[in-house]
């Protein structure tokens, strides 16, 4: 599943990976949330793929992967975590008026009692250095996701999916973040 | 657009929202309107896309009607012209449209006609109830289909338009949010051309387009048998179908969003229990639950919300075996949607299988609640009323719209809130209750003022109540997805206000802070209704227009 919060582009995200399931020849549900959630609220999205799939939602305590798009947001993933759930996380906080934000350092203490599998990425950091944006951070950390494995698609299917679901004028863009998630999964 | 994709045998991952478009598209509909609401709102946002691309569809009509019984009245204009008619809207869309609703199904539809209803278990995105539409099935007696996923939302939605021909009735698809909101690989369908816009042609016939007594009456029975017709047809339709379990004793009933998670569950329990999926809620197959139930000693009704399929089968299980207990509520949740795990559990506790819910590691999350976007200019209305008044001694009314966000805690200006056009309504009474002593200001939206604001501001002029009411007046129907509204179309506010007798009224940009808390001083004692219209645009429209 992928967390964050309303703008960062969790809708497309979802929309490559079931794409890129389809093309792999699996079944695939998606769930998604519209409306108040996109007034700056907290989102997030279930995929599920495989043989045959019938419930859109993940059941509690059994994501296999979550992706939070914002460092904090990963929190309220662990309702769908179990000890062998991986999270990757993206280095990024946005904060909300008023209300104490998390560091990284809590949100990472905090999960570690959730999962063993829990990994801190600079994407945001990483896309703005090498591509001039943060805003593909999500494609990035995908695309990662499916080079090292985590995600069962090969990535060829996420890269025709990439071209299929971004706009055409952004589609370079994404492949170059896809290719420096290959870069990057080689180090 | 990939919802225009015209190469029927290909598979396109749609939203059950997209699906449900599509469908129309492929039945060959004519005639769209509705009213924004989610989880429906991206019905209606889809076909506005359509007529406004190069994709547009010169055959089809649609609009943005100014609210769901207008939408609703549309719609039967149109059926009883021959048009082929979608109306699409939310749950509680439908109790503004329910008086229409009631006589159409009597008159019964000329051009076929499905009625769209989503509901929100859960209230993801509703703020006044956990409606649910089912029971209009009892009240106006109007078929009802209720998909699982998006496949069966564009196969339905076809199905309802042949039920809806054959037997001349308006027929409803209600879905729910995880419907609504679910996306998978939807098989398609050939596009078929459609008639030319304005070809509808309303012939007079009194006998069946005038619902007056006595003749209501007769309506009334014609409607009662074609009820019983249906409920042939749901017997034989395979949307009510049962799916075979080795499991002799223990059966499962269940439909919409519940039936996926029932079979998930038995994927995961390992069982194998007959199922009897309803893709009909109303009228019921009687004697296919019958059949279902005979031999079986337990079955599980599996729904969200109140126990409208379990009180049925009950009833029906009392007339086929005496001996078979019926489970329902008392494993399930009747308040908030379901979760597989919710059901696995009931099913495993049935099964005498081995199951427990994961228990997970409760840790701290932050709270991010919903809240007004840097920018909006709703954030000037606020800091204005917070500098003109003691907030305090004023009543602050509320209503649905981004402005429901005044009621987060960082703004609390929101003393009560019930449905579209209430702040105004509500107001006007704790006004009278108090002899006009209590002082009250009441927001109101644009697209909620033509909505139904329009007549409770009349209803203060004409019975003499004075709250302010500040007319938030940014362009659009915000909350929704920037839908137009009439004000986007010629219609000025201020004449509509003025027209209804109000004398104490002010347009201000609120960027204009001094006028603005000036004019709420000098409006809050005023001894009649007074009205501000707060005119500056939505950061979104601003946005487009640049």
């Amino acid at each position: 599943m992928i967390v964050g919060t309303g703008g960062q582009g969790l809708i497309t995200l979802l929309q490559v990976i079931a794409q890129a399931a389809v093309f792999s020849g699996l079944d695939v549900k998606t769930s998604e949330l519209h409306g108040l959630s996109q007034r700056g609220g907290s989102v997030e999205v279930h995929i599920r793929f495989g043989k045959k799939v019938y419930s859109p939602l993940v059941a509690k305590g059994e994501a296999d992967l979550v992706i939070a798009l914002e460092t904090q947001e990963a929190l309220r993933a662990a309702y769908f975590a179990n000890s062998e759930t991986t999270f990757l996380i993206n280095k990024h906080i946005i904060t909300v008026p008023l209300q104490d934000s998390f560091t990284e350092e809590q949100v990472l203490k905090l999960l570690s009692g959730v999962s063993h599998k829990i990994e801190l990425i600079q994407a945001s950091e990483l896309c703005q250095k090498n591509l001039g944006t943060p805003v593909v951070a999500g494609t990035y950390l995908v695309s990662l996701a499916a080079f090292r494995k985590i995600i069962p698609l090969k990535t060829e299917m996420v890269l025709r999916a990439i071209q299929k679901v971004i706009p055409e004028k952004y589609f370079e863009l994404n492949k170059k973040t896809f290719d420096l998630a290959k870069h990057d999964e080689g180090k | 657009m990939e919802i225009l994709n015209n190469k029927p045998g290909e598979k396109a991952i749609l939203l059950g929202n997209e699906a449900i478009v599509r469908g129309a598209l492929e039945a060959g509909v004519q005639f769209v309107a509705t009213y924004p609401g989610t989880p429906a709102s991206e019905i209606g946002n889809l076909f506005y896309q359509i007529q406004k691309s190069d994709f547009k569809i010169p055959g089809l009509y649609f609009e943005f009607s100014v609210n769901e019984k207008l939408a609703m009245e549309a719609g039967m204009g149109a059926s009883y012209s021959g048009l082929k008619t979608l109306v699409a809207m939310k749950n509680f869309g439908l109790n503004v449209a329910s008086e229409p609703l009631l006589p159409f199904v009597y008159t019964g539809t000329k051009g076929p006609t499905v009625i769209m209803i989503a509901d929100d278990p859960s209230c993801h995105s509703s703020a006044q109830s956990e409606e649910n539409t089912r029971a209009f099935a009892s009240l106006a007696h109007i078929p009802i289909f209720e998909p699982s996923d998006a496949q069966e939302c564009k196969d339905f939605i076809k199905l309802a338009f042949q039920v809806s021909e054959k037997y001349n009735i308006p027929v409803m698809v209600r879905t729910t949010t995880r419907v609504s909101h679910q996306k998978m690989p939807v098989e398609l369908g050939p596009l078929p051309q459609i008639n030319q816009a304005g070809s509808g042609d309303f012939v007079k016939d009194v006998n069946r387009f005038v619902t007056l007594p006595p003749r209501v009456l007769n309506m009334k029975q014609e409607l009662l048998d074609k009820i019983i017709r249906i409920k042939d047809l749901a017997e034989k339709s395979s949307v009510n179908k049962i799916i075979r379990g080795e499991n002799k004793t223990l059966g499962v009933i269940a439909s919409g969003i519940s039936y996926l998670y029932v079979m998930e569950a038995m994927q995961k329990l390992g069982l194998s229990l007959p199922v009897l999926k309803l893709g009909s809620f109303y009228p019921l197959p009687d004697k296919k639950i019958q059949a279902f139930l005979k031999g079986l000693r337990k079955v599980l009704v599996v729904e969200e919300l109140e126990p409208y399929l379990e009180k049925e089968v009950k009833a029906l299980a009392q007339k086929t075996n005496c001996k078979i207990q019926v489970f329902g509520k008392d494993l399930i949740p009747e308040t908030g949607e379901l979760k597989p795990e919710i059901v696995t559990l009931s099913l495993a506790k049935l099964a005498n299988k081995k199951y427990s819910v994961p228990v997970v590691k409760t840790i701290p999350t932050l709270k991010r609640s919903p809240i007004l976007c840097p920018g909006c200019p709703y954030w000037l209305v606020i800091s204005a009323v917070k500098k003109a008044v003691d907030v305090n001694q004023v009543v602050f009314g509320g209503e649905i719209g981004c402005y429901m966000l005044f009621g987060s805690s960082v703004v609390n200006l929101q003393d009560y809130l019930a449905c579209m056009g209430s702040s105004v309504g509500i107001g006007h009474g704790i006004k009278k209750a108090s002899n006009n002593k209590k002082k009250l200001i009441a927001f109101v939206g644009d697209s909620s003022f033509f909505h139904s604001g329009i007549p409770a501001l009349i209803n203060t002029v004409f019975n003499k109540s004075n709250p302010l009411i500040i007319i938030l007046n940014n362009d659009t129907t915000a909350m929704t997805g920037h839908q137009p509204h009439p004000g986007n179309n010629g219609i000025v506010i201020e004449n509509v206000v003025a027209a209804c007798g109000v004398k104490n009224l002010k347009v201000i940009d609120p960027v204009n802070q001094a006028e603005f808390i000036q004019t709420i001083k000098d409006f809050m004692d005023a001894p009649e209704v007074s009205v501000i219209i707060a005119r500056h645009p939505c950061i979104f429209v601003a946005k487009k227009q640049n």
